[in-house]
């Protein structure tokens, strides 16, 4: 018994010497610290502000669709698997439902990809409206609080609306079920259907690896002015133009095609990652949605990211002060970007650059496995534990009921 | 997000149009269609078969012309007025939207925008100027957050002497000079003694120049050059003593090409560093037109690679000197040049001056701060003794530092490539008086020397008349108005010398 127990006190010890660095930063001298509006928050630990409760789906609601397509684990909205096994193993977990602030539902709804990667929305409803049904019949905890208590990750183009086209995502609206729950998405723009009050905007995941084995050194000189590579027109659907990105990203190429203080192309070059690192300014204009994943790597390689995107709701932006960090430019101004980069005076570029240069901003954009302090899971339970404690409203008197469990397309009614 | 999936391909025009009847739908009653409705349902449908029949989109046209709008995307209560009334379809003009179906109205629309294009989408140049200077002063950031902390200044000694490619080869070291982001004192000694030419020369560089005249011409023999060379650096070092200067002294031949890396590099040298040089040892004559290459001891494989030899440190896997890279004279003892301009392999030395730094301070008296494994001056600077390399100035070649991660970087490249000793060239490159034809010497001690070529009063002649005949591209009558014109027989050989601007160097 003794020997055990030396013998678990030394693997102890060396377990605490041999820390697993899933990720490392140069450590630069001169970075700022990101104050954000709501004081330091970046670097808030969760752990002891909240506990959460993993509902334990069957696993044809997490494990099987994995099982079928592991592409899920390295597109951009892997966020959702990601998240579900950094709760299981989380020290905010609790067992007991009884303590638990918040409750999860490990639904993948965004794992039903076409051959070429991309995800098809049209069961996510069904399916989410099954995994709702279980846990309101199984557990007493959905229909306390008729799921203001409960939050979901939904990180598909337009959120918890499930479809790519923003018309038809519009007129679905977010999910009927779904419209006291939290929602935690990638989407966000101010005043839209598809963002609910009190969602939690996330970054789309951007794999850690991959980018740290593209890091090139630090004095390597930034000699590209702006860089954007991506479509400026998306022929197969929008042949004619004017619909895609609302505009802007062909306003970009017609006024600055041939500038040569923009090296914006198409190409799919194998350095991209390297010239991010080489650039000054990142474009990260908006698409189909918004948001993009170019912010992110923009964030990383630290190239001042700019926005052009009217309205955009950012990742944690009540935790990150994107203003100071990024440029925003109105689509209605892209045919005068030039002027305006060139105008902006140089003491805030390179306080910008130094406040990307910080390590912790650069953190709270990732999704690294195993999970680190500061990191996006992190961020994500930070917020969580900002909307505590719920409010009495929350819970609703016997009886009561909030929801309307048959509203929405006919469709989505149908079992899963 | 970029969405390419078969299914959309259903179009989006007949989506929006589906989508476009909702919201008239919803404002009207379900079942009842209204007359408005059907009537802007057959116009589209008009405007369609219209267009099918033209060819392009008329509708576009006439409601450009009916409402002709500037394209502004910003919705306001005119635009929101029209639309909905009109259909909004993939039939529309370009200020077409529909108003988001949201809470609190928002700014932004979903459909179709205008793209806006400034009248003149072409760079401004006042801009792309400021906006270099945003990138300079981003880079001159970097270089103190992540560059050499305290550089110091860099001393160049460089041997010169006038002869024809003197232009062409200080030209190349002086541009590479102004381009080191360091404070930099160039010594430029001069063999025969300091002239105006080479004066003018470096006066254009901008830079702190130190111009010694060294009595000695250059001689023609490669060996002789060295040890002159040896001589010259040997004085620039000794001025570098009595005046003090203070920096890291490095070699630059005008001959070789630097890597601007290499300026960064030799910003790490403590006392004495080491790089690796390329050895670009030139094969004279199209003829021989292999690279020298390195002898390999397995050598049964006929392969040869043709590697570049590299001078330099050699290191062993935990980066501590172990030896050096030399350059193997044995393939070349046959066809080795012997002197300047000669038309066969230039070879260096065992291991050349260009490949080591110094410290400035390992050559000034006080003895305080020198280590101990430095000879002093004195002991060196005799008369008489060939200075190989620096490694002469030290007692103990152990202590070298080797650079560029450990001599795995090829850092400068080292090579002589010269015109013939007795060739000529304008003064200063500049035409004036108009040139004399030069004619070259009629014995010369070279026997593979072409024979004799045309007086300049048949030159005159013969050359507008190959011109005007090359274009025709009939080789015997080429031939032929060369032959008439010229005294020898001709062969192949000597037709394309006379075709070829002769007497040229």
């Amino acid at each position: 018994m003794r020997n055990r127990r030396w013998v678990f006190t030394v693997l102890l010890f060396l377990a605490l010497c041999l820390r697993i660095q899933a990720f490392k930063f140069h450590r630069t001298q001169r970075t700022e610290r990101i104050s954000g509006s709501a004081g330091d928050v970046l670097e808030d630990d969760p752990v002891g502000r909240l506990k959460v409760f993993v509902y334990e789906l069957p696993s044809k609601y997490n494990k099987k669709i994995l099982q079928k397509d592991p592409r899920c684990l390295t597109h951009m909205f892997a966020a959702e698997i990601y998240m579900h096994r950094f709760l299981l193993s989380s020290a905010v977990r609790t067992l007991n439902p009884e303590e638990a602030d918040w409750f999860y539902t490990p639904v993948y709804t965004t794992c039903d990809l076409t051959p070429n990667g991309l995800p098809l929305p049209f069961k996510s409803p069904r399916m989410m409206r099954s995994a709702i049904q279980l846990i309101s019949s199984n557990w007493p905890y959905w229909n306390r609080t008729e799921g203001a208590d409960h939050f979901f990750i939904v990180p598909h183009d337009f959120g918890a609306c499930f479809h790519y086209q923003e018309e038809k995502a519009i007129e679905r609206g977010i999910l009927p079920l779904l419209q006291r729950a939290t929602l935690v998405q990638t989407f966000g723009q101010r005043n839209h259907v598809c963002l609910k009050d009190g969602s939690i905007t996330i970054p789309p995941y951007a794999p850690p690896q991959k980018m740290q084995t593209h890091l090139i050194p630090p004095s390597t000189p930034r000699s590209i002015f702006v860089y954007f590579r991506g479509l400026f027109y998306d022929v197969g659907n929008d042949p004619e133009g004017g619909y895609y990105a609302r505009g802007a990203r062909a306003s970009v190429w017609e006024n600055f095609k041939d500038n040569p203080l923009f090296d914006i192309s198409t190409e799919h070059p194998t350095t991209y990652y390297e010239d991010m690192q080489r650039a000054v300014f990142c474009l990260c204009p908006l698409g189909w949605a918004p948001w993009s994943p170019r912010l992110v790597e923009a964030v990383i390689f630290g190239c001042i990211p700019v926005i052009i995107a009217d309205d955009i709701v950012l990742p944690f932006a009540d935790a990150i002060p994107w203003e100071e960090i990024g440029v925003f430019v109105a689509e209605k101004d892209v045919p005068k970007l030039d002027t305006i980069l060139t105008s902006i005076p140089i003491e805030e570029i390179l306080r910008k650059q130094r406040l990307l240069a910080n390590p912790s901003m650069k953190q709270a954009m990732l999704f690294p496995q195993p999970a680190q302090p500061g990191d996006a899971f992190h961020q994500i339970l930070n917020g969580l534990a900002r909307k505590l404690p719920h409010d009495a409203s929350v819970y609703l008197k016997p009886g009561e009921k909030a929801l309307n469990w048959t509203a929405g397309p006919v469709g989505d009614l149908k079992p899963w | 997000m970029k969405q390419l999936t078969a299914l959309q391909q259903q179009g989006r025009r007949s989506n929006s149009f589906r989508n476009a009847s909702s919201p008239l739908d919803a404002t009207v009653d379900g079942a009842i269609k209204s007359p408005a409705t059907i009537f802007w349902l057959v116009l589209h449908g008009l405007c369609c078969l219209i267009s099918l029949v033209l060819g392009f989109r008329f509708s576009r046209l006439v409601f450009f012309l009916l409402f002709s709008t500037s394209s502004s995307p910003s919705a306001t209560t005119i635009y929101s007025a029209l639309q909905t009334k009109l259909p909004s379809s993939g039939v529309a003009s370009t200020p077409e939207r529909n108003i988001s179906v949201g809470a609190g109205g928002s700014r932004v629309v979903v459909g179709r925008h205008g793209i806006l294009i400034r009248p003149w989408p072409h760079p401004d140049p006042a801009e792309v100027m400021k906006a270099h200077g945003i990138i300079e002063r981003v880079q001159t950031e970097q270089r103190s957050l992540y560059g050499v902390k305290n550089p110091r200044t860099v001393i160049a000694i460089t041997p010169t002497y006038v002869r024809t490619f003197q232009t062409l080869h200080l030209t190349g070291v002086m541009h590479s000079l102004m381009n080191v982001p360091y404070d930099l004192i160039w010594i430029v000694v001069e063999a025969g003694g300091a002239t105006n030419e080479t004066a003018s020369l470096i006066a254009k560089s901008g830079l702190r120049t130190i111009h010694i005249g060294f009595n000695g011409k250059m001689p023609v023999l490669w060996e002789d050059r060295h040890k002159l060379e040896s001589r010259m650096r040997l004085h620039a070092l000794r001025i570098l003593r009595e005046q003090r200067l203070d920096g890291i002294v490095m070699f630059a031949d005008d001959s070789n090409m630097h890597s601007l890396e290499l300026f960064d590099e030799i910003q790490n040298v403590k006392w004495v560093g080491a790089v690796s040089v390329g050895i670009l040892a030139h094969s004279g004559g199209s003829e021989e037109g292999e690279l020298p290459m390195v002898q390999r001891d397995n050598n049964e494989t006929d392969e040869k690679k043709s590697e570049m030899p590299v001078q330099g440190p050699a290191c062993n896997s935990t980066n501590h000197l172990v030896g050096w890279h030399t350059f193997n004279t044995l393939p070349y003892l046959e066809r080795s040049a012997r002197y300047i301009g000669d038309r066969a392999v230039v070879l260096p030395r065992q291991l050349e001056w260009a490949g080591f730094v110094l410290n400035s301070r390992l050559v000034w008296e006080d003895k305080l701060e020198k280590p101990v494994w430095v000879k002093e001056w004195e002991d060196v600077d005799r008369d008489g003794e060939d200075v190989e390399s620096p490694l002469s100035l030290l007692k103990d070649t152990s202590v070298v530092e080797p650079l560029g991660s450990c001599g795995r970087k090829v850092l400068l490249w080292w090579l002589r490539v010269e015109a013939r000793a007795d060739s000529k060239f304008p003064a200063r490159w500049i035409i004036d008086p108009p040139l004399d034809v030069t004619v070259p010497a009629k014995r010369t001690p070279w026997p593979d020397a072409p024979p004799e070529l045309p007086t300049s009063a048949e030159k005159v002649v013969t050359i507008p008349e190959s011109m005007e005949k090359r274009p025709t591209k009939s080789g015997s009558r080429r031939k032929r108005s060369s032959r008439s014109k010229r005294k020898h027989s001709a062969k192949v050989l000597d037709d394309r010398l006379s075709i070829r601007h002769p007497g040229d160097n």
